[in-house]
């Protein structure tokens, strides 16, 4: 990589950016000591309340912290003005896009995308063709992760419809640093975000199915050996609904109920955090013992909403990603306010051969794949996983894309040997329900090993508190 | 509320509960070992108690004779004995984990540092584990828990089954203990004969009862004084009449559809104690009773299990 990666704490002359001033003035004048104090007093504070993830393969019960950061990512007002506004221009689009393939298939017809591309794909649900869902809203929350290159651009480097999470790590994270550094939030005007559980309870409830004024909302969750089991409880004690699991409630005559101690009680809302495919065992898979049979029945019959809906993950798949931007104009009318990461589709000849040609300086990704699997660095890796790879595009290209290797954009962090550049990424949150809103900020994760670009947790990646400065 | 909610709140403060009742039963022993001569006595008493604990044949598998030390290791902190007192702190940690959302956030915060605190204290090459200050520590941590529950909680149905299952393995565990003494209890065994002050001492100390015996009877101790407090005196917090009395009221205040039978049985078992005699309780004999009582407990519980914890019209 000959590209020098943004620095988002100073500029390439060695000059302090304005809105990181005053926080690399106050970070001067503490002692390492006292430093290493609230380090310590951080992960402590992490494990006694308990913010830890499963980790899957491993004895039942293990449970780690994700490591967090001290280090602020700061943006400024002006910056994320642009973000947020051409997020929810994208999540907007992708909502409209989702109801169309469901429906009309205008997109289709129109030549924009390739029918089959969405058709064949096996994230595109044919039980959802034709079903009216409240408010046309399919992704409800949408993760959209971005990262910015060496020139200081925002691109969106994913999409994240179908169960995104994080979101409990960005609200615990601030806590944490108000709790560890309460003077630099009387210093710096940071824009607040602890209010993400009431809009998304707000936006949960204005999604009900039509004529239920008092719903009930409950949020499923596949059970306490999730990796994200911690976000689950968070946000239904947050949001003040029941936390449920598939064996808590049942389908009678079309409606979805829950199991309590008074009897039986009418579930309208569900916001589910496991995947399609283990949402209905009479629908999908059979063997999931983690959904609710008949869920699909109630849901087509109107009579529950369930967030995100079915079948959002034909719009996050990779294969469907580089068309995000002919969707904002389509749909929208507009230009897009991020762009998208220049991406090959190896589907197709020229793009193959030219990625072909260039293995050792791309990233090539499994279309299907998410969490940092399936994918090849090329500049890090050997020239044996090169050719191994190459020999997995040749036998099925359609399965890969390829983009450059970006040179992710870097923040100072606190490792062993003391403060150092780390890359990392962002991933806000955007919900939509009767309006499409996002709290500003979102969750930054960051690379903890030197040089490296995988920032996923479940890849030894870390998280950094995000603050939205107010102008 | 769900069911499974309710099934693991219940289940929460019984395991908490049971922690604290072995580490009452731990202690009492610990300390009758610290006094003179009374090697066989202890050991003996150690043999009876894991036998109404029925817990005394995977004793023996893993350790042989019932010996002191051996014990009180294998009841406190064996990591491979799913009754012991690490373990019980594990499964309400566990339980709590499930329904996390459903706690205060402070009640949680207390369940999940008393496992991690008891697991740093028993970890391989944390030296060993001192008995008397391990059981000690228990006591106050299940204290603290009650006070957070108490303290924090909404009183609505998650509450009422925490207080279910604290006053169920409550009354297990008086009651528990007292048969592992029924040979001094026998009838005929009433009068002012003391078989050993000490011991006696000693089991009601493990009961925080000692300074209550003397307020409320002023005399020596004797072993029918002794049982007309641990059963009959309401005013006494670990007396079986007083835990069934919370069961009975909190068991009326989840009433559902299908628990009239339960809500029955339980203000039965209260009422006999309510409207019960010492000289009645001995006609029949104490042990009698005992075996008597902690049967309806457990039929109570399987009661519960079965009304609330167990799905409704599903």
């Amino acid at each position: 990589m000959e590209k020098k990666p943004y620095n988002e704490m100073v500029t390439l002359t060695g000059e302090r950016r304005p809105h990181y001033h005053r926080y690399a003035d106050w970070l001067g004048h503490q002692h390492p000591v006292q430093i290493a104090r609230k380090r310590a007093e951080a992960d402590a504070l992490f494990h006694r309340v308990g913010i830890t993830f499963a980790v899957y393969g491993q004895d039942e019960g293990t449970e780690r912290l994700i490591p967090f950061d001290i280090v602020p990512r700061i943006l400024p007002s002006t910056e994320w003005a642009r973000l947020s506004a051409g997020l929810k221009q994208r999540v907007r689009a992708l909502n409209a896009f989702l109801h169309d393939i469901y429906h009309d298939q205008d997109i289709l017809r129109a030549g924009v995308i390739p029918a089959e591309q969405v058709l064949c794909n096996p994230q595109y649900r044919p039980e959802m063709q034709g079903v009216d869902v409240p408010g046309s809203i399919y992704a409800h929350v949408a993760g959209i992760d971005i990262v910015r290159d060496d020139e200081g651009r925002f691109l969106v480097l994913e999409d994240n419809l179908r169960v995104p999470s994080g979101v409990s790590y960005m609200l615990e994270n601030r806590k944490m640093m108000m709790r560890l550094f309460p003077e630099l939030f009387s210093s710096h005007r940071i824009a607040p975000i602890d209010h993400y559980p009431d809009v998304l309870l707000e936006n949960l409830r204005s999604v009900a199915p039509n004529g239920i004024v008092d719903p009930t909302v409950a949020l499923l969750t596949a059970g306490a050996n999730n990796s994200a089991y911690f976000e689950h409880a968070f946000l239904a004690q947050q949001m003040g609904i029941e936390l449920v699991e598939g064996q808590d409630l049942f389908v009678r005559d079309e409606s979805v109920y829950m199991r309590t101690t008074q009897g039986p009680q009418r579930v309208d809302v569900i916001y589910r955090r496991i995947d399609d495919d283990f949402l209905d065992p009479l629908a999908f898979r059979p063997d999931s013992l983690l959904g609710v049979p008949g869920l699909l029945t109630a849901y087509r019959a109107g009579r529950v909403t369930i967030a995100n809906a079915i079948g959002t993950g034909v719009a996050d798949d990779k294969s469907i990603y580089p068309f995000v931007p002919d969707m904002i104009r389509f749909y929208l009318g507009e230009s897009p306010g991020i762009d998208n990461v220049p991406t090959w589709q190896l589907r197709r000849r020229e793009d193959l051969e030219y990625v072909l040609a260039n293995l050792p300086e791309l990233v090539v990704k499994e279309v299907h794949g998410a969490g940092g699997y399936g994918m090849l660095i090329g500049p890090m890796s050997s020239a044996a996983e090169i050719e191994a790879f190459r020999r997995q595009i040749l036998a099925s290209p359609e399965r890969y894309i390829a983009q450059p290797t970006l040179a992710l954009s870097t923040c100072p962090t606190f490792v062993e040997a003391g403060l150092a550049p780390r890359h990392i990424d962002l991933r806000p949150f955007v919900l939509s329900g009767l309006d499409t809103t996002i709290v500003p900020g979102g969750l930054t994760r960051v690379a903890l090993r030197d040089g490296s670009l995988v920032v996923n947790s479940s890849q030894g990646g870390g998280t950094k508190d995000t603050w939205v400065l107010e102008s | 509320m769900l069911s499974r909610t309710a099934d693991h709140l219940y289940w929460m403060s019984r395991y908490i509960e049971r922690a604290e009742g072995l580490a009452r039963l731990v202690d009492a022993h610990y300390r009758m070992s610290l006094l003179p001569n009374s090697a066989d006595t202890l050991v003996n008493s150690l043999r009876d108690s894991m036998v109404t604990l029925r817990v005394l044949d995977e004793y023996s598998v893993r350790h042989g004779a019932v010996i002191p030390n051996a014990a009180f290791q294998f009841l406190t902190t064996d990591r491979e004995f799913s009754g012991s007192i690490l373990s019980c702190l594990r499964s309400a940690r566990e339980n709590a984990r499930a329904v996390r959302g459903s706690l205060t956030s402070e009640l949680w915060e207390t369940l999940n540092a008393t496992w991690l605190d008891a697991r740093a204290m028993t970890q391989v090459g944390s030296g060993s584990v001192d008995t008397g200050q391990f059981v000690e520590w228990v006591k106050e941590r299940s204290h603290l828990t009650r006070g957070v529950s108490i303290g924090t909680m909404l009183r609505d149905e998650a509450f009422y089954f925490t207080r279910i299952g604290t006053f169920l393995e409550r009354g297990d565990s008086t009651a528990r203990l007292l048969q592992a003494r029924r040979r001094d209890l026998l009838p005929g065994s009433d009068a002012a004969s003391v078989p050993d002050p000490f011991e006696w001492s000693i089991l009601l100390r493990s009961l925080s009862a000692f300074e209550i015996y003397r307020r409320i009877y002023r005399n020596v101790i004797t072993p029918i004084n002794v049982a007309d407090m641990l059963l009959l005196r309401d005013e006494f917090p670990r007396s079986l009449i007083r835990c069934a009395k919370e069961v009975y009221s909190n068991v009326r205040s989840v009433a559902n559809t299908q628990s009239a039978e339960t809500v029955r049985r339980a203000g039965s078992m209260h009422a006999r104690l309510q409207f019960g005699r010492m000289s009645e309780i001995t006609e029949v004999g104490i042990g009698v009773f005992l075996d008597a009582y902690v049967g309806q407990l457990a039929d109570l519980g399987n009661r519960v299990a079965s009304d609330f914890l167990v799905p409704v019209g599903a």
